[in-house]
């Protein structure tokens, strides 16, 4: 089954974190030489591959027009949805990379019995990926607490909000809750939905297993193992700071989370998660509805290609034409040797 | 068409993003490891030190549940000495600055518990240069 | 091919077992092999046009066979194609990577709705290319391979995409609901050039394009044929309004050049869409002229090759610069707007020997055309009623009661939405929308287009046709809808025998070949036009049809 091999993938990881946070040793490599080559590892193939993409140019403008160009001055233009000038674009791309706006107008088809094919609104799939990408996002700046010192103002307050709840103490954070939970949703829909299952394939089962498993490791640690965050920050600012402090002490479930979150690194840029930089590149979003009013230069547009010329055209029917009364621009010659091949 | 210029601007922003933390820690950066106060003339309390570290505000909520909430008030053993269960005659009773003890691992690890929201944080001896 | 009846696939489409209906296949697709039988796959192209287009390995195939004669190395020519076009196409490169695999194009697609086959699920469609491509440039493909969902370009990978490249019509719809706009239609067209590469192809596309390029248009119509039809069209005119209609041809000096699909010229019920434009330019008296040697808007290469298209193209610029004319004006299609709107300009431009094009008779600029040169007819004709250009007698309609049917390309690639709709508000007494999830940038395909319009597949065009008649079948039902208006010339010849399947006549009248008429916005147009010195109560629509005679005098 295609989820059991991403599944077993994410056991080792987890495992292997365990066993290499057991012992001082052993804590070094994977407490930060492993992180240290994983976060290189995710800016160098990140930009390699925004590099290659670009590397090869857009020869024509092919914006999907979602709705009323502009045209007349009396037709009502939707300007966020069919963008004619760069600022509109500005604001389509907005709401595609913040609100995944063509997500939303996700629906749901279905034939009954006629056969009549019915629409339904379908929202939960915008609705988990959004939650998922937001509470990732919050948690990212969250663990900023570990990175940097002072901490800037904006930890806090999203903590706070985070926070919000006040249950138990530590305080739980919805953004954990709602990761695992939106990601569980999304393995769900994968599992179950027979069109969506059929589609899948590891690479899709690993990112979501992965990332729950970070999550769950992530809640376990500040929940259930407790780890001594004082400890812990020793640590993490070995990352920023390119040095190892290991106070020792800190319970193996933290090499886990660190282990897993190195394998996501690692993993991004050469996977389908690098959609997150693709969405800004996809023409069909980024580009202006204004093909008509200026002109898109495509830098390998063949000049040697040229239309079957009108004079060959004229060549080959100058007698018909002349007959049906079209005007040509050479004549016929004086004594026409006609052969008359009526050609049907 | 390659949009060089907004590719690179672009690829530059990500970059600053993701390599803020290792800068900021560059131009501002501290990991001094953080010391708070030790009380005078303490030297246990009513868990191993590493215990309290990590799971101090746990015991703290199940000190509140069971003090208000099963009126619970027994005193708990603190090595030789008996200490009520309560923040303000318990915890404060020996380390006597919320400045000088909590608030340094508290801001170190961005922890603002909400402790403060009910009691009253005590008058820092230090006249409160450092509270906020 | 016989089609089953209508009956027939009215219950198979709701309850045969596939994907759609609930139904989950027993093999992993890749597993699965594309089996080819008359009636699911378009004829090859004929060796002697496969030779005039000079494309490689010309010869007589069929693709139900096994072997399909393909070059030796063919697997090279396609990874060295592959590479290049990756090389060329950003949108290429960045649709094989980015994809998530959400499914939210799953159930877009008019074909996956009407056949409930896997692979017609757009997300599906583009893994059997993302498959190669993994396998020629993953990282780790060499240890992970099918876990990647890698796969080698074998025979039977070649044939499922000559089977789903051509059950694609590249609509755009589903790159509507891409998250990522990823567009299917980048990705079929990349198929189907590679697939050029080795000798693959249909003929109801390629020999179109070989006509359209020697003679001018796909049907071959030679410079006299072409005139003699259109002035079949002047005779029927002249019979029914009792006005003189004088279009010219070739002519130089003319101020703007009239293209519009050949379709209109010969077949109906295209013939009185081009009715409708005659009516309309005699009515405001403008100056233009046709083409024979450009009288083909459409353009088959779009759906062969980019090179194709640019040739094929560049025929308009050439002729216009040729006649001196001001500017162009374009009839209604939807492809052939596509390419205008697209990729004229960027391929054949720029048109600097043409002016920013003004109408003559509102003096209106079209700035939304100042670089192309080249404006739509319903662009036209909406600024002529906005400025009350036009004597127009809705009346004349009555006794059509239409809906809008919006065509892929003129809706998700130009955002030409609302002037169509603003014109019919002023041509009928009343029109209905179909349902919201079937108009607009969500419309659907005909089922029909990129080429794929030929007898042999007919089957497979209801059925992907099946969404857009539903909707139509809704509005009929509920408003007594009898007229599916559009823009476009490929509608008006694939919604005709849509129409005549999914929606039998029920009437009493002999003729009917169903209870819903596919027809122009232009003929609408026409048909309202009072003109001066017409035939006093004229009484007959342009098809000879009989109109609503009038209450009081």
């Amino acid at each position: 089954m295609k989820v059991l091999n991403p599944f077993i993938a994410v056991l080792v990881l987890i495992a292997a974190g365990g066993l290499l946070g057991m012992s001082q040793g052993t804590q070094f490599l994977v407490g930060i030489v492993l992180p240290c080559v994983a976060f290189l590892v995710f800016i160098v193939g990140f930009i390699r591959k925004v590099l290659d993409w670009s590397s090869s140019p857009v020869p024509f403008k092919i914006p999907t027009t979602c709705g009323q160009g502009r045209s007349l001055s009396f037709i009502k233009e939707d300007r966020f949805d069919c963008p004619t000038t760069k600022a509109d674009v500005i604001v389509r791309m907005f709401l595609e990379v913040f609100l995944f706006r063509s997500l939303f107008r996700n629906t749901r088809a279905e034939v009954h019995d006629g056969p009549k094919i019915v629409y339904g609104s379908s929202i939960w799939l915008w609705l988990m990926g959004i939650s998922f990408h937001y509470a990732f996002l919050t948690i990212v700046l969250r663990h900023m607490r570990l990175f940097t010192e002072p901490i800037p103002f904006f930890v806090p307050v999203i903590e706070y909000l985070d926070g919000f709840l006040q249950i138990g103490a530590p305080v739980l954070f919805a953004s954990g809750l709602i990761l695992v939970g939106a990601a569980a949703g999304l393995m769900a829909r994968r599992l179950i939905m027979p069109q969506i299952r059929y589609i899948s394939l590891p690479a899709d089962y690993f990112p979501l297993l992965l990332i729950m498993a970070i999550g769950i490791t992530g809640m376990l640690m500040r929940h259930f193992y407790r780890v001594d965050i004082t400890q812990v920050k020793q640590l993490t600012m070995g990352f920023v700071s390119f040095s190892w402090n290991n106070p020792g002490g800190i319970h193996p479930i933290f090499f886990m989370h660190v282990m897993l979150v190195s394998a996501l690194m690692t993993y991004f840029p050469f996977s389908k998660l690098m959609h997150m930089g693709g969405i800004f590149f996809s023409p069909t979003r980024n580009m202006a509805n204004d093909t008509r009013a200026k002109r898109h230069i495509n830098p390998w547009n063949d000049p040697n290609i040229k239309p079957h010329s009108y004079a060959a055209y004229e060549d080959e029917f100058r007698e018909f034409m002349v007959g049906a009364g079209i005007p040509v621009d050479k004549e016929l010659p004086p004594e026409p040797a006609a052969t008359e091949e009526e050609e049907k | 068409m390659y949009d060089k210029g907004t590719v690179l601007t672009g690829l530059a922003i990500f970059l600053v993003l993701a390599l803020s933390a290792v800068g900021y820690n560059m131009i501002a950066g501290d990991n001094n490891k953080p010391e708070p106060e030790k009380p005078k003339g303490y030297t246990s309390c009513v868990l191993e030190k590493s215990e309290m570290a990590k799971s101090h505000m746990q015991l703290l909520n199940q000190w509140r549940d069971e003090v208000i909430r099963d009126g619970k008030r027994e005193m708990v053993p603190a090595g030789d000495l008996m200490v009520e269960k309560s923040l303000q005659n318990g915890c404060l009773h020996c380390h006597t600055s919320k400045v000088k003890f909590c608030d340094r691992c508290h801001e170190y690890a961005s922890v603002y518990p909400y402790c403060w929201d009910c009691h009253i944080a005590p008058v820092e001896p230090a006249a409160g240069k450092e509270a906020h | 091919m016989a089609i089953p009846k209508v009956e027939e696939l009215r219950f198979n489409t709701a309850h045969e077992a596939n994907m759609f209906t609930g139904a989950i296949p027993r093999k992993d697709w890749m597993d699965t092999p594309a089996v080819f039988k008359e009636g699911n796959y378009a004829y090859p192209t004929k060796v002697e046009i496969q030779e005039y287009h000079k494309f490689p390995n010309a010869r007589e195939w069929n693709p139900e066979d096994d072997d399909w004669l393909l070059p030796d190395g063919w697997e090279k020519i396609i990874m060295d194609g592959l590479k290049e076009r990756l090389g060329k196409f950003r949108s290429l490169k960045v649709y094989m990577d980015i994809c998530v695999r959400c499914g939210a194009c799953a159930d877009k697609c008019h074909f996956f709705l009407g056949t409930g086959d896997p692979k017609n699920m757009p997300v599906l469609r583009a893994e059997l290319l993302r498959s190669v491509y993994r396998n020629e440039y993953s990282v780790g493909r060499k240890i992970l391979g099918k876990m990647l969902g890698a796969r080698p370009m074998t025979v039977g990978v070649l044939k499922e995409w000559f089977m789903y490249a051509y059950q694609c019509t590249e609509c755009r719809r589903c790159s509507v609901f891409c998250p990522y706009g990823i567009d299917t239609a980048e990705i079929t067209m990349m198929l189907r050039e590679l697939l050029h590469l080795v000798g693959i192809g249909i003929n109801w596309i390629l020999e179109p394009a070989a006509n359209s390029n020697r003679t001018g248009n796909h049907m071959g119509l030679q410079p006299h044929t072409f005139k003699d039809n259109i002035e079949y069209l002047v005779d029927d005119i002249k019979e029914i309004t009792g006005i003189d209609v004088n279009p010219t041809f070739n002519r130089k000096g003319a101020e703007v050049l009239f293209i519009t699909p050949s379709a209109d010229v010969f077949a109906e019920p295209g013939i009185y869409t081009a009715m409708g434009y005659l009516l309309l330019f005699e009515h405001i008296g403008l100056d233009y002229t046709f083409s024979t040697y450009a009288s083909e808007g459409g353009n088959f290469g779009l759906f062969t090759s980019n090179e194709m298209m640019k040739k094929l193209n560049a025929k308009q610029y050439a002729e216009a610069k040729r006649l001196g004319v001001k500017w162009i004006l374009g009839g209604e299609c939807g492809h052939m707007w596509r390419v205008i709107h697209q990729y004229m300009d960027t391929m054949n431009g720029p048109a600097d020997f043409l002016q920013v094009p003004k109408s003559p008779i509102t003096g209106t600029v079209f700035e939304n055309a100042a670089s192309t040169k080249m404006v739509h007819i319903s662009e036209f004709t909406a600024d002529l009623i906005k400025h009350g250009k036009l004597k127009l007698d809705p009346q004349r309609n009555a006794h059509r009661v239409p809906t809008f049917h919006d065509s892929c390309n003129p809706a998700r690639a130009m955002g030409l939405i609302d002037e169509p709709r603003y014109i019919l508000d002023a041509i009928v007494p009343k029109w209905y929308e179909m349902p919201e999830n079937t108009i607009r940038e969500k419309t659907y395909c005909c089922g029909s287009g990129t080429g794929l319009n030929t007898g042999e597949i007919m089957e497979l065009r209801m059925r992907s046709g099946l969404p857009r008649a539903n909707a139509v079948e809704h509005v009929y039902r509920k408003h007594g809808v009898n007229a599916l208006a559009n823009v476009c010339a490929i509608d008006r010849a694939t919604l005709q025998p849509l129409m005549e399947y999914w929606m039998p006549p029920t009437g009493d009248n002999p003729m009917a070949t169903t209870d819903v008429d596919v027809i122009g916005i232009s003929e609408m147009v026409g048909n309202a036009l009072v003109m001066d010195g017409e035939i006093e109560n004229r009484d007959q629509g342009l098809r000879f049809e009989e109109l609503v005679p009038r209450e009081e005098g």
